[in-house]
């Protein structure tokens, strides 16, 4: 009876390896990642669409459909023009200062010197520092009264203290503000991605381009440029999805002010939809990041496919 | 075109001293071969030529000008890398015509002479690929005309076969040598491979730790190596060294042949016991040792398998060896021979 129970394998025993096979594994392990994908950003996505689509505000919430009527409206509104120019020009602008400081950054880390470990461990701080901690800390160095930049320029002569410039109080410095901020904030990234692709160059291309001829600068641009293409590329396409989408540096440091001068896409739909509680505009303005990004998206990596053949 | 002339170059890493004093002249159009084990300064030296790295002490002269002082680009010679280095991200076109943009050739005349150089080396129908696309005799191929396109006043090469397999290797040897013969440029070709360089140099430099050991004809490092390294560094199997009475004596193999195979009238014999041999077809190599010498020196003799019988070289048997006294080369007790053959 015993032996005879104990020959037959038992489903539990059957069940237990389960997980050696590698579909099921596989599956249990990317589960969550599309899990949290689906319910954190596929369901508000959809809601999202399905706002813009209707007259719906909170004081109003009726689910009547207006078909692209939201658009419209957005569409034809000043303000929204002001503001995706904005989101552009802020993008644009911070990641190729990000970028110009990473590719120098990395140039100077690259070589040693006394302290390197030090000063590359210092260097990720801007990103590790939470955002809205370092921003209040740039909100003090722009401020009309307090501004650290002013002391040291006006110190240094190259202003008086009636000419001080208003950093956060003129339409183009609060522009310039944020967007060093931004840079600020992205150039550590930018460092990283420089540094991994400029290694990754191997010693002898770098030593043949010398004896080929080629000096600091034509190594520089013809040789290890093009070489790092892709991979910088790739780090690019991060920087402009992230701060294309982003409002908290704006938030913070200027309400999208002076008179909707820093307003970026992000922080409009947000100011609209939920601070004014028109959420139907403000789903619809949130939208235009999308066809936006998704054409850059798609060209970088077009760009990025071809260069690798 | 120009003569390399190096005088006592060192150049040390911290501790290490790689190149210890060398000093070498190459005359205008020569080519010259580095011949040395791994870790003796080769690749080290060629890159002090170059300037890609700057020597410790010592002088460079190329064409008789002193260039200590001169950067890379402005010293026209030109080098292939041991894994050759070319520019991923180029075309085979724009691989060959990068060191002639950057001298601000006209573009023309850049044209001209990509097309010369991808003639010669008959890699016309790869210009519009990639290196990744092509494979490792077309890339040495491709490595070879980006150096030469500049027309170059010298040509060095680091282990330019080393990543190509047995064949191919006998046939790019024949090919860079024709070749250097054809455009007559001076060339610095390093290896470890002693049938490379006794097939290609027009000399030799036999390096070892940093110095140059002997500098000569291949005949001449062959025949009358100048120290016990040199001796044993070239040929395979090495020349025999055995110890006598406070000095060396060497032989090659293939004068160490059987007493009746000995035509000379002067010569030297040994008892030979036989321990193993190899029978690699045009020859038979013989490991043994001789009596009266001690049991560690091991000794080989390399004969011809057509003359000499397997049932004679049974292991075990006591042999009548001889080696003409001509082929005969004395080493003093620090392993310099001696000028008495
Ligand atoms: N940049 C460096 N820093 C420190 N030591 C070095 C450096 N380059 C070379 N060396 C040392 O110098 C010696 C000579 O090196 P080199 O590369 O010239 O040898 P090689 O003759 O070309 O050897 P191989 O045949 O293996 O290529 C070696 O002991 C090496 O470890
Ligand atoms: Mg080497």
């Amino acid at each position: 009876m015993v032996a005879i129970a104990d020959s037959v394998p038992k489903p539990v025993a059957r069940f237990r390896f389960i997980l050696d096979r590698r579909n099921v594994l596989g599956s249990i392990m990317i589960a969550p990642a599309i899990l949290y994908v689906l319910l954190l950003v596929g369901v508000p996505f959809l809601m999202a669409v399905y706002y813009s689509l209707s007259a719906y505000t909170i004081y109003d919430p009726s689910w009547s459909f207006v078909g692209l009527a939201n658009f419209e409206d957005v569409v034809q509104d000043p303000v929204f023009q002001q503001t995706l120019y904005n989101t552009f020009i802020f993008t644009f602008g911070s990641q190729m200062l990000g970028l110009i400081l990473g590719k120098f950054g990395a140039l100077v880390l690259l070589r040693p010197f006394p302290g390197r470990k030090f000063v590359r461990a210092l260097v990720i701080l801007p990103w590790a520092v939470p955002i809205a901690l370092a921003t209040v800390a740039w909100q003090w160095m722009f401020d009309s009264l307090y501004s650290v930049i002013n002391w040291t320029l006006i110190a240094l002569g190259v202003v008086t203290r009636s000419q001080a410039p208003n950093w956060l109080g003129t339409p183009h410095l609060a522009m310039l503000s944020v967007i060093v901020v931004n840079a600020w904030r992205f150039f550590p990234f930018a460092i990283v991605i420089f540094l991994a692709g400029i290694t990754a160059v191997p010693q002898d291309v770098l030593d043949a381009a010398t004896v080929d001829g080629a000096g600091f600068w034509r190594r520089n641009y013809q040789i290890i440029m093009p070489m790092i293409l892709p991979i910088v590329a790739i780090g690019l396409v991060f920087g402009i999805v992230f701060t294309f989408t982003d409002l908290s540096i704006v938030f913070l440091m200027t309400m999208g002010g002076p008179v909707g001068a820093t307003s970026v896409l992000g922080f409009a739909g947000f100011q609209t939809g939920i601070v004014s509680g028109d959420v139907s505009h403000g789903a619809a303005i949130s939208l235009f990041m999308l066809p936006v990004l998704f054409i850059v998206v798609v060209a970088m990596l077009r760009f990025i496919r071809r260069r690798e053949v | 075109m120009a003569a390399v002339a190096t005088r006592d170059i060192v150049k040390k890493f911290g501790e290490v001293t790689a190149v210890n004093g060398i000093s070498l002249n190459v005359p205008n159009g020569e080519f010259m071969v580095l011949l040395g084990p791994s870790g003796c300064g080769k690749t080290t030296f060629l890159r002090i030529i170059c300037g890609l790295e700057r020597q410790t002490s010592g002088d460079l002269l190329i064409g008789g000008d002193l260039v200590n002082d001169i950067p890379p680009r402005a010293r026209g010679v030109a080098m292939m890398f041991q894994s050759y280095g070319l520019y991923p991200h180029f075309t085979v076109r724009h691989n060959i015509a990068f060191p002639l943009k950057t001298q601000g050739v006209p573009r023309a005349e850049i044209g001209r002479k990509v097309e010369w150089a991808s003639q010669l080396l008959g890699i016309g129908h790869l210009l519009d690929r990639r290196p990744r696309q092509l494979s490792g005799g077309e890339r040495q191929r491709v490595a070879l005309a980006r150096a030469l396109v500049r027309q170059p006043t010298a040509l060095l090469l680091d282990e330019p076969l080393s990543n190509l397999d047995a064949k191919l290797r006998t046939s790019a040897r024949q090919e860079i040598k024709q070749f250097q013969q054809r455009v007559g440029v001076t060339t610095v070709y390093v290896t470890h491979d002693q049938v490379e360089a006794m097939g290609m140099g027009d000399r030799i430099a036999v390096i070892d730790r940093g110095q140059v050991r002997q500098v000569g004809t291949p005949s001449e490092i062959y025949d009358n190596p100048a120290d016990r390294f040199v001796a044993t560094f070239v040929g395979a199997p090495p020349m025999n060294i055995v110890a006598r009475n406070g000095s060396y004596l060497g032989f090659r193999p293939e004068n160490f042949l059987p007493k009746d195979m000995v035509k000379d009238a002067a010569f030297t014999e040994f008892q030979f016991r036989v321990d193993r041999s190899e029978y690699l077809g045009s020859e038979r190599i013989v490991y043994g040792v001789l009596e009266g010498f001690d049991a560690k020196e091991v000794v080989t003799a390399k004969l011809p398998p057509a003359h000499v019988a397997e049932e004679w070289i049974r292991p075990g048997e006591w042999h009548p060896f001889a080696v003409r006294d001509a082929a005969l080369r004395h080493f003093d007790n620090d392993g310099k021979r001696t000028s008495r053959r």
